[in-house]
């Protein structure tokens, strides 16, 4: 069997010196909070809708409380407080606040305990039915068997969601294990998360907590033809992260892309605002049982496959150690990486296939999720779809847990009907070509696959021991993730955070660290 | 004179075209045939079903070779190209210090809802792509790249403010022509603002060509394939050109 021999010592240092990165962000997580965050709690205390103009109702809590300079206590106790006052329910609460007709501030505290209770109670409700579904998730997969590895991972974006049901049921029919409907394209940037569904978008349609309700309904149905269970994804990225895992949380999404970093470095948000929704949404994840997925494919579609190796090791040590923090088990850590090796270079398989056993060995419990060539992709289709041919090779022969499957028509479009046809024909084939090949093979001790992967994890660990002499902050602020400058107090979002008062209370996150064991 | 030319298959002038295609049909013989004639009612003379895939759903796909007898005269077609020659960045740097002397600002972003940065970050980037360094390696450059989702207003802003010679726009999503809509709305605001004639405005991305951008009221337009040796040329040339007025 493949298998590297890598310098061990490498290893425990690499682990170390993330560790000590990471943990300079202990105080920031414990005593600071994000207008996302408090919208988050408000969604789980069962607040939803929008107004008439489209105005999520979180959002408007979360407006008037700040306003008020109450918000430092977190919109739990404020909107419980409402709940004892007026004996309505959290969302006839958060209705009368839409209406102009009542302000959260204006009602005395009561009792503490009595708050207290109340909140208790209404998370409990809630817990229960995350649960629940966690629950569900995991009979789905007793019943049907587990999912295939790699699992086959394809994308459908046409913008609209009745649109994306019909290509999912079709791509799921023909062998998709997992479903990602991808969102429109500024959605990273809007600072609410849009009400209902919809059926406009650029690149895809918003992630919606109803679209996530009508393709897991349609998935449902799709599993129990085929008896396969049909996983559903999407992205808790951008200026929403906890909302969006919430809304998972609640409708049954089985993976979430959710990287640390991914939104510092790639979408220009503020680094506090990142890391603390990081934090939150991470932990909502690790509760209800969905498996995260990192975005180091990012760097390289960047910077070059080669030389930028070791940021792809770098941030998948980092990305595992903040998910740690947020009580994330290694077999729910879809750390990620990508074929994205220059085609015209001799030998560039050998690389990619140092490189994957790399991240394999380096994380053997966690579903590693791979993704396609892009940077190279043409409009030359035939070519294009022989790269895929040899990024499946690469990923059945080193084991990856997820394989995102390169589209041919990748630079061209999103996906047509066709081009995934044909995406999952071309993984199929190869998978079951290989899939026991490398059990016949080894590696020679000193070969370039094995000189290689340990030249990766070198530059990798000098990498994270630097950044952690420095700190993360002042790191990024120089340029040193992904060539890109990310200065501690630029970017979008910083507004949205906030300290902590001695009284701030998130029933969620108390109650979900204890059962996590955090 | 005339140039008469015929898709190539295997012998001169034979016609056969390669096709690909997906319909809503059931995955038989009923669809095979309507399959087929469809393509007969495209203009093809001879249409052959090689290959029959069923998609769900009540989708199939069908892979096909038609023969044309439609023709081209290629004596009679004309394309504007970007027409200035490529020079590589020594040469660039060269030249700009020759006949500008002094360095070019651009500006460049990924406009509107826009959030992918390859294009721009291709051209723009110290490290460039596939081995042809981005123009924040030139001497000759001062290169501004204002990352993805700008709105038009921030980049025009950024433009006056840094006296900008040039405006880069890249475009990656076309998903419903979107890319045409954001390229038009920056234009306008552009002449709105009186900004347009003061500086080259160009755009790129995988769905650009010259003729297209031309047709928006851009200076240059660059597809697929162009690398910042391609750009940093025209620009280059074309200001020195326009200085010379």
């Amino acid at each position: 069997m493949l298998k590297l021999d890598l310098d061990t010592s490498l290893v425990t240092r690499s682990r170390a010196a993330a560790q000590k990165i990471t943990s300079d962000f202990d105080q920031l997580f414990a005593s600071y909070s994000s207008v996302t965050i408090e919208r988050t709690v408000l969604r789980l205390m069962g607040v939803d809708g929008a107004t008439a103009d489209g105005k999520p109702l979180p959002n408007l809590i979360v407006e008037q409380l700040q306003s008020s300079g109450a918000l430092n206590r977190g919109a739990a106790i404020w909107l419980a407080n409402a709940m004892l006052h007026t004996s309505l329910s959290a969302q006839a609460v958060a209705e009368e606040v839409a209406a102009g007709e009542l302000d959260l501030t204006s009602l005395p505290l009561a009792e503490a305990a009595k708050v207290y209770r109340v909140l208790s109670e209404i998370s409990d409700q809630m817990l229960a039915h995350i649960t629940k579904q966690r629950q569900q998730r995991e009979q789905y997969f007793k019943q049907y068997g587990s999912r295939n590895q790699p699992a086959i991972y394809v994308i459908v974006a046409t913008g609209n969601i009745y649109e994306d049901v019909t290509q999912a049921r079709a791509a799921a029919h023909e062998g998709a294990d997992i479903i990602a409907v991808i969102r429109s394209t500024a959605q990273s940037l809007l600072d609410y998360v849009p009400y209902g569904a919809t059926t406009v978008g650029f690149g895809g349609t918003y992630a919606t907590q109803e679209n996530f309700r009508i393709m897991r309904q349609a998935l449902d149905e799709v599993s129990q033809q085929l008896g396969r269970y049909i996983g559903l994804t999407n992205y808790a990225s951008g200026l929403c992260m906890p909302e969006i895992a919430a809304m998972g949380a609640i409708e049954r999404l089985d993976l979430m892309l959710n990287d640390a970093m991914y939104g510092i470095l790639f979408r220009d948000i503020n680094p506090k605002r990142t890391l603390l929704d990081q934090y939150f949404s991470r932990m909502i994840n690790a509760y209800a049982g969905i498996e995260i997925q990192t975005g180091e494919d990012n760097y390289l579609t960047t910077s070059d496959a080669i030389d930028k190796a070791y940021t792809v090791t770098a941030s998948q040590l980092l990305n595992e150690s903040f998910a740690l923090k947020s009580g994330l088990k290694p077999q729910k850590m879809g750390l990620g990486h990508a074929y994205e090796i220059n085609p015209d270079i001799e030998d560039s398989f050998s690389y990619e296939v140092a490189h994957a056993l790399l991240t394999r060995e380096l994380f053997p419990e966690a579903p590693i999720k791979y993704m396609p060539p892009t940077k190279f992709a043409s409009g030359n289709i035939f070519k294009t779809h022989l790269m895929d041919a040899m990024f499946n090779f690469a990923g059945q022969l080193t084991g990856q847990g997820v394989q995102l499957l390169g589209m041919m028509t990748e630079a061209i479009h999103t996906p047509h009907l066709v081009d995934r046809s044909l995406a999952i024909e071309n993984a199929q084939y190869i998978f079951k070509a290989v899939k026991n090949f490398s059990a016949s093979l080894m590696l020679s001790p000193d070969s370039f696959i094995n000189r290689r992967a340990n030249t990766v994890l070198k530059e990798a660990t000098e990498f994270l021991e630097r950044v952690a002499q420095e700190g993360l902050l002042s790191a990024m602020a120089a340029g040193e993730f992904a060539e890109i400058k990310r200065p501690e107090n630029g970017g979008k979002g910083l507004d949205g955070v906030f300290e902590r008062d001695s009284e701030y209370y998130n029933p969620f996150m108390d109650k979900m660290k204890k059962e996590l064991g955090l | 004179m005339k140039q008469i030319v015929r898709p190539y298959g295997d012998t001169l002038n034979d016609g056969k075209v390669q096709l690909s295609f997906a319909l809503p049909v059931t995955s038989d013989a009923q669809g095979k045939e309507a399959a087929r004639v469809l393509m007969l009612s495209m203009g093809f003379e001879e249409a052959e079903i090689t290959c029959m895939r069923d998609l769900g759903e009540g989708f199939t796909h069908f892979i096909a070779y038609g023969v044309t007898t439609a023709h081209v005269d290629t004596s009679r077609i004309r394309v504007k190209v970007v027409e200035t020659p490529v020079m590589d960045l020594e040469t660039t740097d060269a030249y700009i210090e020759e006949h500008l002397g002094r360095k070019i600002t651009v500006v460049g972003a990924c406009i509107e809802s826009d959030a992918h940065t390859v294009g721009i970050d291709a051209i723009m980037n110290m490290k460039g792509y596939n081995h042809r360094f981005g123009l924040e390696r030139y001497h000759g450059f001062n290169a501004i790249n204002m990352g993805a989702q700008v709105p038009s207003e921030e980049l025009l802003a950024r433009a006056r403010a840094e006296h900008a010679d040039v405006i880069l726009v890249s475009q990656v999503v076309t998903q419903k022509n979107i890319h045409i809509q954001n390229l038009t709305r920056l234009i306008e605001l552009a002449e709105a603002e009186n900004l347009r004639d003061k500086m080259l405005f160009i755009c790129g991305g995988p769905r650009l060509t010259h003729e297209l951008a031309l047709e928006l009221g851009y200076d240059a337009g660059f597809g697929p394939g162009s690398y910042a040796t391609d750009v940093a040329s025209f620009i280059a040339i074309t200001l020195a050109a326009r200085q010379g007025k």
